[in-house]
């Protein structure tokens, strides 16, 4: 027994010892001095990984007495998170050198999150969760104040920490409670307890509580204060990650909580997700027209978007998991994409974030503000760019669960996001001068950025390279 | 040829991505090199449509060159023209190397604005061509893209207000048939547009929200599409973007979206509203009857006000489409034969009144009619070029104008006698307004000292003339052209759409309630 449950979680084991193995080693050998050399370890022991788990097939056991589950949902969440945690590592490094940044523990740091990740998408049981979620959240919070020297980084980290201390509490409130109604924190025997479609005040209260806790961790409004002056304030390498592999874990947890645990009582937390929904769609949209900062608006559109991903959700169904996830997995690539034109703005070697000083950028560098171009639209949800085809499928849920009035929603809000995406482009082409931001960018930011524009443009015409069918797959895993 | 559309529509846009890989510099051989590259294009994009139309078969009135690849959520690539969208494909690729030709003057930017032209052609022609439901969205949607990009890089001094608002008002419009999409689908079952056409749509009464809505799902759904549409014509009173996008995109910026662009909502009208929602386009025909009806005499007074040639000009297109939404709704065969001439022939026509206004504006880089007067005198070749399209603009018997615009007002007149009354005044109004605007502009004599030394047509533009005034003119003496091909198409339309209205239109509801 004991050794099947090992070979479930291997792939968890083998990364935290990798950190904690590299943690000593670079500890004794040369600190610092191997940060490079750090960063394309980690990175490429989680692609590693990912390549690891695509390839097996999911065992669909429940291991250690059904706390940590290896499905394919499982799989598919984990593989998203380990290649953007992989990529995204790979873009910050050269910022992090030319910042004063490089220190070996940066990347270990992502690992041991990326391993809570892990866990929590996997998660069996309300503990199991909390754990994945704390390893996750320690991590985010260490890094997201890396820059000791910065205030604005320090202040991110506090603020961070605070709400995220709040949030755990909100859920460990919310588990303590379903503990205390259903007499067990393991998703099948809560499933158990609420099968009969009635769900206790006790329990009601308890699950409001594990969503509000979760809602803080997808940066769903109203629990979303927080985001904006993280993604501000945090090094922007930090942010990029900030922006990726955590919010799809948080969404991937999300489900899995709502399905796994409450599968027989959808009607009681449906509306509950779905205000969520709207809430963050147009509180996403409206406060981000405002920003003159990237990076928060950045904060403000992720907001939009794990509105529409929670439009998925909301569903209830299936399919609208299956739409979360493709919604997830291409609004990762789109981020990454971005993410890669942030990094390499700078001028006079000094990184910037304001956005007009992306003004005409066109003019010299017209291969990168093509790619911006194409991915402002995407995230504004025009065709033929993928970011059309996720909000196709959230409202192809949210209509076929009869709630056309979430869809209408959504889309009103996205035309009023797409104001912001098309101010970009009116900065990047036909927007007043500034001074020229540096154009030396580093080779693999660019070829990074190209290559997340090819596949969102491309895509369509690819049927999304076949994640269709897969997300299905891992959809049809979860219980319910 | 199996593929020929997918050809077709596909051509200008790899031409596209060949200027945006091979074309460097910007030197006058390069822009030589980027100018001739996109005539070819766009000229063999025409060429290779013709014989779309030599293969065509008028009397099938099914679809014809259909291409089908299965594709995502069981949607599929499908492409096919009926004799509805032909003309409309043929509009397009007929306009597009004029549309080049009429640019050869720009220098600024230029490669990225011929593959943005490139880029919206190929969108263009997949809008008339797709057969699927969310292929008709992705390239209605896409061609905002260019569009906006061609009047924010390239157009006047307003120009971001004007791309914005362009961008937002279409944007909002299309989303609310996006979910109107997915509503069908999830009903159908199916986005397969061919399928959808013979799909009976639910016409129960709904309560949605304590309202009472008769016509119930068809009702809706007619709404969002009509709420895209009514934008995209433009429609009163949702037409406030057109004037401004006009204004400020650049001359061939306003060609096309005059000559293409505003026929996309007529088309979908044709293609959505009318056959997939019979009940409901019944049910609402009142409201649009009346919506174009005012469209067409306010906007006649509106232009009639107006400084600024480009806009005058603007608001006659909201007038003429008018009679395009009044022809479609009234839902016989004179009414739309006239619906879909009138669109083709005002491709033709404003087309050539804004390469008009370009032609003294590369001149005199002013747009305001006051700045002009008595060019008779130094430009003869452009006035007489000027007065043709004038005169086809009021719709003089002989020019296409006016076969669209009769048709129209018959179909109207057998539906509903006051819509065609007040329809018929704007007749008079268009007159009132061209005629002046080509006295104050043309006619007169010369005293303005900045115009003494202003220079006639250059034989490109002339060049660039000849096809619409020929156009217009055959069009207008033998509209049988046209006629024979989009007749038996049109008449299958008809015959489906009352057999439907009959089957489960208001008045057999009303029966039915009775009989209980």
């Amino acid at each position: 027994m004991i050794a099947s449950d090992f070979t479930t979680v291997l792939p968890e084991v083998l990364l935290s010892l990798y950190a904690m193995l590299a943690l000593v080693v670079f500890v004794y050998t040369g600190k610092d001095r191997h940060a490079a050399l750090s960063i394309w370890l980690t990175s490429g022991a989680f692609f590693l990984l990912a390549l690891v788990l695509a390839m097996g097939t999911p065992t669909g056991a429940a291991s250690f007495g059904g706390m940590f589950v290896d499905d394919s949902f499982a799989r598919f969440c984990k593989i998203v998170i380990l290649l953007s945690a992989a990529l995204v590592l790979v873009m910050g490094q050269d910022y992090a050198a030319k910042h004063d940044m490089l220190k070996f523990e940066y990347p270990l740091l992502v690992a041991l999150s990326v391993v809570g990740m892990m866990v929590m998408v996997s998660a069996g049981s309300l503990l199991t969760l909390y754990m994945g979620l704390e390893l996750q959240s320690l991590a985010l919070y260490v890094i997201a104040a890396f820059r000791r020297d910065s205030a604005k980084s320090t202040e991110a980290g506090l603020k961070y920490f605070v709400l995220g201390a709040l949030s755990s509490g909100l859920l460990l409130y919310g588990t303590s409670l379903v503990y205390g109604f259903a007499g067990t924190v393991d998703f099948s025997g809560i499933m158990a307890a609420t099968s009969d479609g009635n769900l206790s005040i006790g329990l009601l209260l308890g699950l409001v509580f594990v969503i509000a806790g979760m809602g803080f961790k997808v940066s769903a409004a109203p629990f979303h204060m927080w985001a904006p002056d993280v993604y501000e304030g945090a090094p922007t390498p930090v942010t990029a990650f900030f922006a990726t592999a955590p919010k799809m874990a948080a969404m991937g947890l999300f489900a899995r909580v709502v399905h796994d645990a409450f599968g027989g009582v959808t009607a009681d937390w449906q509306q509950v997700v779905a205000v969520l929904s709207v809430f963050s769609m147009f509180l996403g949209a409206v406060a981000a027209i405002g920003q003159k900062d990237i990076k928060r608006l950045m904060a403000y559109s992720s907001i939009a978007h794990m509105g529409f991903a929670l439009m998925g959700l909301a569903a209830g169904t299936l399919f609208g998991v299956q739409a979360m996830l493709i919604y997830m997995a291409i609004y990762i690539s789109m981020n990454i994409g971005m993410f890669a034109l942030i990094l390499s703005m700078e001028r006079d070697g000094r990184p910037v974030s304001d956005i007009a000083s992306l003004s005409m950028l066109s003019k010299v560098q017209p291969l990168r503000a093509l790619c911006v171009v194409l991915i402002m639209f995407s995230m504004a949800g025009v065709p033929p760019m993928v970011g059309f085809f996720g909000k196709f499928y959230v409202l192809r849920a949210a209509y076929e669960a009869d709630m056309a009035w979430l869809a209408i929603a959504g889309v009103v809000a996205s035309v009023i996001g797409a104001y912001y995406y098309i101010r970009i482009v009116y900065f990047l082409y036909f927007g007043g001068d500034s001074e020229p931001l540096d154009t030396q960018t580093p080779r693999r930011l660019t070829v990074i950025l190209v290559a997340s524009t090819a596949v969102i443009t491309a895509g369509a015409a690819f049927s999304l390279f076949g994640i269709e069918p897969l997300a299905q797959v891992a959809a049809e895993s979860l219980a319910n | 040829m199996s593929n020929l559309l997918s050809l077709i529509t596909f051509i200008p846009l790899v031409a596209a991505v060949i200027l945006a890989l091979l074309a460097r510099g910007d030197g006058e051989a390069s822009q030589r090199n980027v100018k001739y590259l996109a005539l070819a294009a766009t000229g063999f994009t025409f060429l290779a449509s013709l014989m779309l139309l030599s293969g065509f078969e008028p009397n099938d009135t099914g679809f014809q060159f259909v291409e089908e690849r299965s594709w995502l959520l069981g949607m599929q690539y499908k492409m096919g023209v009926d004799g509805i969208s032909l003309l409309f494909v043929l509009l397009t690729t007929f306009t597009m190397p004029l549309v080049v030709a009429a640019s050869w003057n720009v220098t600024h930017r230029l490669k990225e604005y011929m593959i943005a032209f490139l880029v919206l052609e190929s969108l263009m022609i997949g809008v008339f061509c797709a057969l699927d439901l969310v292929l008709f969205y992705m390239f209605f949607e896409a061609c905002l893209i260019p569009m906006f990009l061609i009047i924010g890089i390239w157009g006047g001094k307003e120009r971001i207000y004007a791309s914005f608002k362009f961008f937002l008002y279409t944007f909002l419009g299309s989303v609310l048939m996006l979910v109107a999409m997915v509503a069908m689908f999830a009903d159908a079952g199916t986005t397969d547009m061919v399928v959808l056409l013979s799909h009976n749509f639910g016409s129960d009464t709904l309560t949605v929200a304590g309202f009472h809505i008769i016509g119930g799902a068809q009702t809706l759904m007619w709404l969002a599409f009509f709420a895209s549409f009514a934008v995209k014509m433009p429609m009163w009173p949702v037409h406030t973007w057109l004037p401004d996008a006009h204004v400020q995109a650049p001359t061939a910026g306003s060609v096309v979206l005059a000559a293409i662009l505003l026929k996309m909502g007529g088309y979908g009208f044709l293609r959505f509203s009318l056959p997939m929602f019979p009940v409901a386009s019944d049910l609402l025909a009142p409201l649009v009857f009346w919506m174009s009806a005012i469209a067409i005499v306010y906007t006649s007074l509106v232009a009639l006000a107006q400084q600024d040639m480009k806009k005058l000009i603007a608001y006659s297109s909201v007038a003429h489409m008018g009679y395009v939404t009044m022809g479609i709704f009234a839902a016989n065969q004179q009414g739309i034969d006239g619906a879909i001439f009138q669109m083709l022939s005002h491709g033709f026509i404003s087309g050539a009144l804004f390469l008009c206004v370009g032609v003294i504006y590369d001149r005199m880089h002013t747009r305001d009619i006051d700045a002009y007067g008595g060019l008779v005198n130094r430009m003869p070749s452009y006035a007489l070029i000027f007065m043709f399209f004038t005169m086809a603009n009021v719709g003089l018997p002989g020019t296409s104008g006016f076969v669209g615009e009769f048709l129209t007002l018959m179909g109207i007149f057998q539906v509903n006698t006051w819509v065609a009354l007040f329809a018929a005044s704007g007749v008079i109004l268009s007159a009132a307004y061209a005629l002046w605007l080509y006295r104050r502009v043309v006619l007169g004599d010369l005293i303005k000292e900045s115009l003494k030394s202003i220079t006639d047509m250059a034989p490109r533009e002339k060049i660039i003339f000849a096809p619409l005034v020929a156009m217009t003119l055959i069009l207008g003496v033998y509209p049988a052209l046209i006629l024979d091909i989009i007749g038996p198409s049109v008449a299958a339309l008809v015959e489906t759409y009352h057999s439907n209205v009959a089957a489960h239109g208001i008045v057999s509801l009303a029966a039915s309630t009775a009989s209980h």
